[in-house]
């Protein structure tokens, strides 16, 4: 039994990064703008969140320091992009490997030192009830955090008349500055908010997953997000399906791997990414839905006519 | 009514319009534009296309800024600097370009548009009782990309006037209604005159200006050559004032010996399951176009018009080859360039996105669509396009078509709607295809390029090719067609021969008159 609930407790911890970017990077790209920097913007608050909490010895100002530096890292794209109407996919990559870049930079006096990690959470009495307990009053505070936000995301978009107008700015830009409406302001506030949804995700990893700061430990954690957000065709809900089957195959593909079943380690390592695509596509079969959600103006520039 | 409640002379204006004056480039849209509307009128704005009336109209909606002049609102000199400050003065817009949002639902893009906090259920049902009321029917739930484009008016229309604006701006309104329609139409413009609203009314259909317009304000070339009371002038000397010379009536020289000429285009048995939940079914359509005669398909907006010109056309194949024939060929299974090369040519609704690329030039879009018929001409030997030839070749049909624009190889999406159209005509009419159809070939189009393209349709005819044309402008199907057939719900009539054929008997057949066209596709669930 405490096995069960050790490895669902570790499959929440793989997923919650995946979730919390994915979750931002969809706000973006439903606003029409494809901001391919996520993997640059984690590693970025990975590396500010971890420095943060080392110098001051409090993780949840490291933590509020990874949200901050992956804002202020996504305006440098919202600028470029937004108001000087680069190219987004050139522009998102180029964020990338200077994000990639910079943390090493940053990091080099960080490396070996160890880190202050979030306590999980502990309502004494509860937290220590079998099973449940841990599972739903125990872990750690993202954990919470990135529930609450795919909730307060999927409200928002569907729910909200702010919701509704950026998902009509990224449908059409054209139409929606025929309306009044400030697609530019609107886009900015989209690329940053996935900018610190993308922080927070770095800072869950160097200051929960592992507390400690590793070269380049987001691993492709971006682009698994930036995947995730395609694949759930722009739907919250099925980005935390996604971000869990991903969360749960790469686990259990690394228990197989400890038994050692007799079959190749490449292939169990590629299991996750491929149980994903299969499960999300089975979903998106109803290419009247895909139709519905995919925002039709994503990747284009707008520079309104004035 | 419309003699009894005229315009009122006695306030001062609402709406007054100093010097405005727009400069693109080199290039002078608006030239120190003077124009005075007053409460309660509908005032007519008239001009070929590319006269500037869009750009005088995207200014006072605050979509563009002007370089110079002024804008009084109620004698208060006002800047509009953004559609939403349009909205607080009371101006609304119904476009002409529609600006809607394909993935949304009627409405939320009403919703949209509207700046109050009320649930989306309560604007649906707002926006429903007011397009009964007006006679424009519409189902609030229904996805805007299933929508055809009559139907999407109805959306822009309905969510301009749930803004309760006090200067309505419609451009081209009429040009996807039937005739029954626009009667509407215009009893609801006339109803919101008598309110004390007003209006500005753009559009190339004369005869409806000096039915409904109190005021008439011509532009040409960026600027303003005359106002006038359409009721005291004829179509023909408010044409003459809008293109600056006589404009060349169509003239349909008698067709010959086309009751023993071969078919070229021969529809048998067409039928089509529907594709989305929201198409038209089509239904054991039945049809021959012979070599020398125009045949017109008229209808009402979403009546399965877009689902015929698809399957005619090869955008989607029949699993019956034989229900669609060119030159006595089976060719239901073919693709569109596998019909192009039989001879036959096409032209969508749609001129931006779907007849033409709008970021791509001219000549790209013409090698775009004639590289497999055109192989010779345009591509070289090892494949490497003959760009020489292809600019050429766009040049020539830039001449032939009279089209206007602003550089010589521009942008399809440069060109004003008018001009785009008679270059997309006309890189199909340049190949002298033995088989044409054409879907709305004049939508949107002013009098002058509107008359150069039914009289280039009318020429291909008559030098021996079968001429199909889809519209919903009965005016055009009657200047243009030998025969009228009507599609009603999936169903075609028999062509009416024009000499028979009459406004109401069209209109009768368009509304489901016909015995087994009785089901009536504008009730709405």
């Amino acid at each position: 039994m405490d096995i069960t609930v050790n490895i669902l407790l570790t499959i929440a911890t793989a997923a919650t990064p995946l979730l919390i970017a994915a979750i931002g990077e969809l706000v973006v790209e439903r606003s029409g703008v494809l901001n391919l920097g996520v993997e640059g913007m984690m590693i970025m608050g990975a590396v500010g969140g971890f420095g943060a909490g080392y110098l001051t010895g409090s993780p949840w100002i490291g933590l509020l320091a990874a949200i901050i530096v992956g804002a202020l890292f996504s305006l440098l794209f919202a600028v470029m992009t937004l108001s000087l109407a680069t190219n987004q996919v050139a522009t998102g990559l180029s964020l990338t490997l200077l994000g990639l870049g910079l943390s090493g930079m940053i990091g080099t006096s960080f490396v070996g030192q160890p880190g202050v990690r979030l306590p999980n959470l502990d309502i004494p009495g509860i937290s220590s009830i079998p099973v449940v307990g841990r599972l739903i009053f125990g872990q750690d505070p993202v954990f919470y955090i990135s529930i609450a936000l795919t909730a307060a995301v999927m409200w928002f978009l569907f729910k909200t008349r702010t919701g509704l107008t950026l998902r009509s700015i990224g449908d059409s830009h054209t139409s929606a500055h025929a309306l009044g409406i400030k697609v530019i302001r609107y886009r900015y506030l989209s690329v940053i908010f996935g900018g610190a949804c993308a922080g927070l995700a770095g800072g869950h990893l160097s200051l929960v997953y592992t507390p400690q700061w590793v070269e380049n430990m987001s691993a492709g954690r971006g682009w698994i997000a930036l995947a995730l957000v395609v694949f759930a065709s722009w739907r919250p809900w099925r980005v935390l399906a996604g971000a869990y089957i991903f969360g749960a195959v790469w686990i259990g593909q690394l228990h197989a791997q400890a038994f050692g079943i007799p079959v190749p380690s490449q292939f169990l390592s590629s299991l996750p990414y491929l149980a994903t695509i299969v499960v999300l596509v089975l979903i998106s079969r109803n290419k009247r839905l895909t139709m519905m959600n995919t925002p039709a103006s994503l990747g284009q520039p707008f520079v309104p006519d004035r | 009514m419309g003699g009894t409640v005229s315009a009122n002379h006695d306030g001062a204006n609402l709406l007054e319009v100093r010097g405005l004056t727009k400069i693109f480039g080199t290039l002078t849209a608006c030239n120190h534009i003077d124009l005075n509307i007053a409460r309660g009128e509908i005032h007519a704005l008239l001009g070929e296309n590319g006269a500037g009336k869009s750009t005088l109209v995207k200014m006072l909606f605050g979509s563009l800024e002007p370089n110079a002049g002024e804008i009084f609102w109620d004698g208060m000199p006002v800047k509009i600097t953004s559609p939403g400050v349009a909205k607080k003065l009371g101006i609304g817009m119904v476009f002409q370009h529609f600006s809607l949002f394909e993935a949304l639902t009627a409405a939320e893009n009403i919703a949209l548009s509207l700046n109050d906090g009320s649930p989306i259920s309560t604007i649906a049902a707002k926006a429903r009782a007011l397009s009964f009321s007006y006679g424009l029917p519409l189902d609030p739930e229904s996805l805007v990309g299933d929508l055809s484009v009559g139907e999407r008016q109805r959306i822009e229309i309905i969510r301009c006037l749930l803004q309760t604006p006090q200067l309505i701006i419609l451009d081209e309104p009429t040009s996807v209604l039937t005739p029954q329609e626009a009667d509407k139409l215009f009893e609801t413009l006339e109803r919101l005159r008598s309110e004390g609203k007003s209006i500005l009314y753009i559009s190339h259909r004369l005869e409806e200006v000096k039915r409904i317009c109190d005021h008439a304000t011509v532009l040409r070339h960026g600027k303003v050559v005359g106002h006038c009371n359409p009721r005291q002038e004829t179509a023909a000397s408010l044409a003459r004032m809008m293109v600056g010379s006589e404009v060349k009536a169509v003239v349909r020289a008698p067709a010959e010996g086309i009751d023993t000429a071969p078919a070229l285009l021969e529809i048998r048995g067409l039928t089509r399951k529907p594709a989305t939940p929201f198409a038209i079914p089509l239904k054991n359509i039945n049809l021959a176009v012979r070599a020398g005669e125009v045949i017109g398909i008229a209808g009402v907006a979403g009546n399965g018009q877009g689902e015929f010109f698809e399957s005619v056309s090869g955008e989607v194949l029949q699993q019956d080859a034989g229900s669609v024939r060119i030159r006595g060929k089976d060719a239901g299974g073919l693709s569109i360039t596998g019909r192009r090369l039989m001879g036959a040519a096409f032209v969508p609704e749609e001129r931006l996105g779907h007849g033409a690329a709008p970021r791509m030039k001219l000549s790209e879009n013409l090698l775009l669509s004639r590289h497999a018929t055109d192989g010779k001409a345009f591509v070289g030997s090892g494949g490497m396009v003959k760009n020489g030839a292809v600019y050429s070749a766009a040049q020539r049909i830039i001449t032939a078509m009279d089209v206007r624009k602003s550089a010589p190889d521009p942008e399809a999406a440069a060109l004003s709607g008018g001009n785009l159209q008679k270059f997309i005509v006309g890189r199909e009419l340049d190949r002298k295809p033995s088989v044409m159809v054409v879907n709305q070939p004049t939508w949107g189009v002013d009098a002058g390029a509107a008359a150069h393209i039914r009289q280039a349709l009318i020429e291909l005819a008559r030098s021996g090719s079968a001429v199909l044309v889809i519209s919903q402008d009965l005016d055009e199907l009657f200047e243009l067609s030998d025969a009228i057939a009507v599609m009603h719900n999936g169903e075609l009539s028999t062509p009416l021969p024009i000499a028979e054929a009459t406004f109401e008997k069209v209109g009768l057949l368009m509304g489901g008159a016909e015995p087994g066209h009785a089901e009536h596709s504008l009730e709405v669930a």
